[in-house]
């Protein structure tokens, strides 16, 4: 058993394919027979991704020996090398007809998650000026928050309530999606860019998108990549100012 | 051959994150500003210029595409490993801000689809 853990570990990334290999089969065959296709596969192994996340340590599964490789495959170089593989499926045209509505997404979006996080964090008892901007930040991504904590200097527990908003807010988006993406109208290029722009979490984005839909996923990416952007540009800056002025 | 494809998929992401950490650095940020967003616009730019070309061998694409269809299985591993437990932990502040703020967010998306729908029916060449 020593040994085999010790050769799994060795060779992590395969072991990781294959894991994650068996993982979207069962959750491919449970889409087919246990929901008539009606809930995504890709949606079910995600969620299934999550659930044993749990049950690991602070990095997942991946805190369990003999699965340290999953790290690796799901770890930042990876998932951005194959988001940019997905722009191949993405067409010039569509992106320059969302350009100028894409950016201000990202500018509205950013402002709103901004407010709404920071306002019901000063509800809950954080009142002062660097953890209502820390708070509101981190409902933007998990990396907005804690950039805006570190340069506006607020203490390391709301920064840390920041990441874990950021998280759980990529962790929403996820499940949520693929159920009401078609209430929202989310069925094309235009509206994912829209929806990636607003939302701005692309974890949650790009995976809700991959279940609502594998097309639209380019589209919502790319606009969902730069809402972190533009909230480390705006939170720790005139954002921030703006709520230091009135608190 | 398959090999020049994910080449011109690296050459575009590492174009892109270098961009990015420029940026960063530009407006003292520690972090990457959009490197990924970068690298997608380099891609879809390339792509669309070699295509007209026609110089993309469907070869020298399926190296791409086959990145692109490992996203999935790469963002099941990357819920594998989030800290879900500290994400739950984070207390109830952590939960309704996140809960509101998504929400808030997703509100808005009808709204603005309306308005880009809107301003498209002026513009008959974008109907295309």
């Amino acid at each position: 058993m020593h040994e085999l853990v010790k050769l799994l570990d060795k060779n992590g990334l395969i072991f990781a394919f294959l894991v994650v290999g068996f993982i979207m089969y069962v959750s491919y065959i449970a889409s087919k027979r246990l929901t008539n296709n009606k809930i995504p596969g890709a949606a079910i192994a995600i969620s299934a991704g999550l659930i044993i996340a749990y049950f690991g340590g602070d990095k997942g599964l991946a805190s369990v020996s003999a699965f340290s490789g999953m790290a690796l495959l799901g770890g930042s170089m990876l998932r951005d090398f194959s988001i940019v593989g997905t722009a191949m499926g993405a067409s010039l045209t569509e992106i320059k007809k969302t350009g100028l509505i894409g950016l201000l997404c990202l500018v509205l979006g950013t402002i709103i998650a901004f407010f709404t996080g920071g306002t019901i964090g000063y509800l809950m008892g954080y009142t002062d000026a660097k953890s209502f901007a820390t708070i509101g930040a981190g409902a933007c991504t998990f990396i907005v928050g804690p950039v805006t904590g570190s340069a506006v200097g607020a203490s390391s527990d709301v920064i840390a309530i920041s990441i874990a908003i950021g998280v759980l807010k990529s962790i929403l988006v996820t499940i949520i999606t693929p159920f009401i993406a078609n209430k929202l109208g989310i069925d094309n290029p235009q509206s994912a860019m829209i929806f990636g722009g607003l939302v701005g979490s692309t974890s949650g984005v790009s995976a809700g998108l991959a279940a609502t839909d594998v097309k639209l996923v380019p589209y919502g990416a790319l606009t969902a990549t730069f809402h972190t952007a533009v909230g480390c540009l705006l939170c720790p800056s005139i954002l921030y100012f703006i709520v230091n002025y009135y608190l | 051959m398959k090999i020049f494809g994910v080449a011109i998929l690296a050459a575009c992401f590492l174009v892109g994150h270098f961009i990015g950490e420029e940026l960063g650095r530009f407006f003292n940020l520690s972090g990457n500003l959009g490197g990924v967003g970068i690298a997608m616009l380099l891609l879809v730019l390339l792509n669309h210029y070699l295509k007209k070309k026609e110089i993309l061998k469907p070869e020298t694409e399926s190296g791409i595409l086959f990145w692109s269809t490992m996203y999935i299985p790469v963002v099941v591993a990357m819920s594998a490993t989030q800290n879900v437990k500290a994400a739950l932990s984070g207390g109830w502040a952590a939960i309704m801000v996140a809960i509101i703020a998504t929400a808030a967010c997703y509100a808005l998306i009808p709204l603005i689809s309306r308005m880009a729908k809107n301003s498209q029916s002026y513009k008959p060449e974008s109907n295309a």
